[in-house]
Formats: structure tokens, C-alpha cells, sequence
């Protein structure tokens, strides 16, 4: 189970990377093969402000919704519009094309409560 | 509780949910691809958990007659036909496969959550001379399914496949195979002594087979309209608002639920029918209990639904009132907050070319 080292992650599944003040998030390669074939996704609308821990995002498998909750607060700047295209993107590169959206964070401290990959590599029994 | 091919699921790298009880494999690989395979090429599943019942006797066609929608007395031996047992209301207790294996002996294969309650109400309708024995335990049963089946079934047993569906064989001693399934793809369900499968499973691997599991069996039955019991059939409704009618020999002397059916047909209009759905806009998956509108009125919920892998776009089942079940009526169906368009069409959604 590929768990990179320079992401952050929340104990529900999601990474963040983060790049000066923005982050990009997504979902890691544990969920996406426990969630299966992902067929449906709905990144968040652009300027959409949430919380840390709100649900930001839903991606649905054939056999079930799960929401996607915004690892940090702050004010998406940017969706993913080619995983609402190609829901599949999310099954096959998680880390990568597959990602949600990006993130303007309002609370950097949030990143304190992330785990790191050694942590969150322990949390999925990888 | 665990079908005989338990081993051989986790083997495969079977993910194993809860169904009714039974630990069951709900994908191997991907429900999607699983499900192509079986739309493309071949795939089997494991349908051990199901229930096989034998009745036999002097009276046993008559007596089934009497419980049975579908009229067994005019069933060739050898063919195999799709039948309901109703309650009295003429609502759905279970429907199921009989084989006719000889003039007065049958093999009835009902739904795994339906095994004990079909059987207490056959026990409960017992009539001499006729013997009911549940032998679910001691059978295991594949599904193999696909445009290849005929070559795997001649691999299998060095035999071509009857070409006509619904036919039934004894394959070998206490083994049976039947040109039946519920996918809409040509095949055959082979039940057999549960200590046969684990060798039956790996040869249908070794023929090239790709296993299937539930989530794939669920998207293609759908796609073809075949009602799921439990989701689509209940108790409170009967097989004429289930659109199933045809499987129902109203001409036939008595059998339980035929007076409430009679009852029923007279009425102007069924007080609901079981209407495909299809969604024509983009959305999410449609799953079952999603609330259905009219104009912006509630008038239904989905009784199942998916987002068609080989169509492309959601589809779902809905009991629907009389007012609304005309061809192309639209509809809204409610996905969480959101509204999204579908209109009423024919079945099934997928049609064989």
C-alpha cells in the first residue's frame, strides 16, 4: 500500500499536500481500494469555505457513498473537474490526477493534528 | 454461516461482506470488471447459500399446484421453470426455480433469506404421500454465466450445453445443471453435493472463468429487471403489480394468493406497478429507498438501483401509481439533497443484441 512520505493524513483517509498556503487534497490509496470501483465524484464548488473535519466532497462506489471531509478550514480554490469526468482517476492514481481539490488554509495549525505517513502507514496496518 | 466454497472465495481474494446472514464475496477484483466479464465473455458465482428443497411423491405436481403460482403441470420433465409462492393477500413470500427432474419430482431452488420461512410454509401445507425434504445444507450450487458458457459447459462436462434455456439435466449422479440465471446472459447454475464444489469451482477457474461475486450479480439482474426478493418483492404486493404476471396460471385450480389475484384483476387499475426508471441526466449512483417525485411530489421510493455499467447511467425500480406508469412519464428521483431527472421506460434497461 503505497503511502508517499511528504503528505500529511487524517484518520479518515484523506492526504493534504501542502504548498505554500494552499493544500491539495485527496483520498489515499487504503481508502480507495477499500471503497472499490469509484464511479461517481463531486469535488467541492470553488470559494466554498469549510472546516476542518466538515464533509467537503462524495464519492460513490457502486455499492456505496462515502463523504470526503476537508482535512484543514479554509476556502477551496480549486476542483478537480477531471475526476467528475473520470470518477476512475481516483482508483488509479489517488496521489496524483486523482486528486479532489485545493485548499486555501485559514488555520495552518490544523496540520498539527494530521498524522505523518510513519503514523497514519501504523493506523491502516501497513 | 458459510457456503462450502468459503475457502476458495478468500483464495481468490473474495471480499467478504454479510448477506443475509452468510459471508458472502461481494466483488474479487471489481464489481465493473466482474461485471463485464460476464456481459463479454464468462463468469460464475458462487450461489451455494441458496436453498434446494426436493418434493417427490405420489401427488407432488398437484400438490405444488396448489402453492405455486406458475403451472407445473404443464412443465415437461427436464425444463425448469421460474414460479412464486405467495400468501394468501397474494403478496410475495419467496420466488424461485422448480426443476421438473421426473413425472412426479421437483427441485426448488429459493432465495438464501427466504430458506427457513419457504420451508415452514411448505411443512405447514404438508399433504400425505407427498415428501418435502429442505436439502439446502448438503448442496452447493455455481452460476455460470456468459457468451462463452456453452464453450465452458463442453470443457466441464464433455457435453454441449442444451441450446434451449430452461432445460435440465442430470449431469452426473445427484448433480444437476439447468440453462437458467440472472444475468440476461446465455449459461447455466449447476447444483451439485456441496463435496463436489470445491473441485467444480477450481475446474470452472481452470476453463478461464472469471469469479464473480454479489455486487456484479445485483448489477446485472438489474439491468434486466429481474426483481431481487426482499427489495423489489414483499409480502404486500403481488407478482401482477410486480409486472411478473406472466409467471402467474390464473386458469389453473386453486392455489394460495389466486383469489386475492382474481380480486386484484378486476380492479381499474393495479394500485401500483413496478416501473424501470432511468435517469437522463448525469448523477450519482440511484440505490434503493430514494424518494421519487412527480411535479415535486413524493409519490414513490426506488426499490433498487444502480448506475448501469454497461449503460452508463442510473437506473432503478420504483412502485409507482397507476396515474404516473405510462412510458416516458418523467420523474424526479432524490439523491440526497438534489433532484435529478429520469423518465419511465420499457423493460429491460439492457437488451441482448
Amino acid at each position: 500500500m503505497n503511502v508517499p512520505e511528504n503528505l500529511r493524513y487524517a484518520t479518515s483517509h484523506e492526504w493534504i499536500l501542502v504548498e505554500g498556503d494552499t493544500g491539495t487534497v485527496g483520498i489515499t490509496d487504503h481508502a480507495q481500494a477499500e471503497l472499490t470501483d469509484i464511479v461517481f465524484a463531486e469535488p467541492p464548488a470553488i470559494g466554498k469555505s469549510v472546516n476542518a473535519g466538515d464533509i467537503a466532497a462524495v464519492v460513490e462506489s457502486v455499492k456505496a457513498a462515502s463523504d470526503i471531509y476537508s482535512p484543514v478550514s479554509g476556502e477551496v480554490v480549486e476542483r478537480n473537474d477531471a475526476i467528475e469526468a473520470d470518477p476512475s482517476l481516483l482508483n488509479s492514481d489517488p496521489f496524483g490526477a486523482g486528486w479532489i481539490f485545493k485548499i486555501r488554509l485559514s488555520n495552518p495549525a490544523d496540520l498539527d493534528s494530521l498524522k505523518d505517513a510513519a503514523a497514519y502507514r501504523s493506523q491502516i496496518g501497513a | 454461516m458459510r457456503t462450502p466454497l468459503y475457502e476458495e472465495h478468500l483464495i481468490a481474494g473474495g471480499r467478504i461482506v454479510d448477506f443475509a446472514g452468510w459471508e458472502m464475496p461481494v466483488q474479487y477484483t471489481g464489481i465493473l470488471q466482474e461485471h463485464k466479464a460476464v456481459r463479454e465473455s464468462c463468469g460464475v458465482f458462487d450461489i451455494s447459500h441458496m436453498g434446494e428443497f426436493f418434493v417427490e411423491g405420489h401427488g407432488a405436481t398437484a400438490w405444488l399446484d396448489s402453492l405455486l403460482s406458475n403451472s407445473l403441470a404443464s412443465l415437461p420433465t427436464g425444463h425448469a421453470q421460474y414460479t412464486l409462492l405467495l400468501n394468501e393477500r397474494g403478496g410475495v413470500i419467496d420466488d424461485l426455480i422448480a426443476y421438473r427432474l421426473a413425472e412426479e419430482k421437483f427441485l426448488l431452488i429459493v432465495n438464501a433469506a427466504k430458506i427457513d420461512e419457504d420451508a415452514a410454509w411448505l411443512r405447514k401445507h404438508a399433504v400425505p404421500g407427498v415428501e418435502f425434504t429442505d436439502r439446502s445444507a448438503a448442496f452447493a450450487a455455481l452460476a455460470i454465466q456468459g457468451p462463452n458458457a456453452s464453450e465452458v459447459f463442453k470443457k466441464l462436462f464433455q457435453h454441449p450445453m442444451p441450446e434451449a434455456r430452461n432445460r435440465v439435466l442430470e449431469i452426473q449422479p445427484g448433480s444437476f445443471i439447468a440453462t437458467t440465471g440472472y444475468t440476461g446472459e446465455n449459461g447455466f447454475e449447476w447444483v451439485m453435493p456441496a463435496s463436489e464444489s470445491a473441485n467444480a469451482w477450481k475446474a470452472v477457474l481452470a476453463a478461464g472463468v472469471t469469479p464473480c461475486g454479489l455486487g456484479a450479480r445485483d448489477t446485472l439482474r438489474l439491468e434486466m429487471c429481474y426483481p431481487l426478493n426482499g427489495s423489489d418483492l414483499s409480502p404486500d404486493r403481488t407478482p401482477l403489480e410486480a409486472g411478473l404476471g406472466f409467471f402467474c396460471d390464473l386458469k389453473k385450480t386453486a392455489f394460495i394468493g389466486r383469489d386475492a389475484l382474481l380480486a386484484q384483476k378486476q380492479l381499474s387499475a393495479l394500485p401500483h406497478k413496478l416501473c424501470a426508471l432511468r435517469v437522463t441526466e448525469k448523477s450519482p449512483p440511484i440505490r434503493s429507498h430514494y424518494r421519487v417525485f412527480v411535479n415535486g411530489e413524493p409519490v414513490t421510493e426506488t426499490t433498487s438501483g444502480a448506475l448501469s455499467p454497461t449503460l452508463g447511467y442510473g437506473i432503478a425500480l420504483a412502485y409507482m401509481p397507476p396515474a404516473y406508469c405510462d412510458l416516458g412519464q418523467e420523474v424526479q428521483i432524490e439523491v440526497r439533497d438534489r433532484r435529478f431527472a429520469a423518465e419511465l421506460v420499457k423493460k429491460p434497461f439492457f437488451k441482448k443484441q
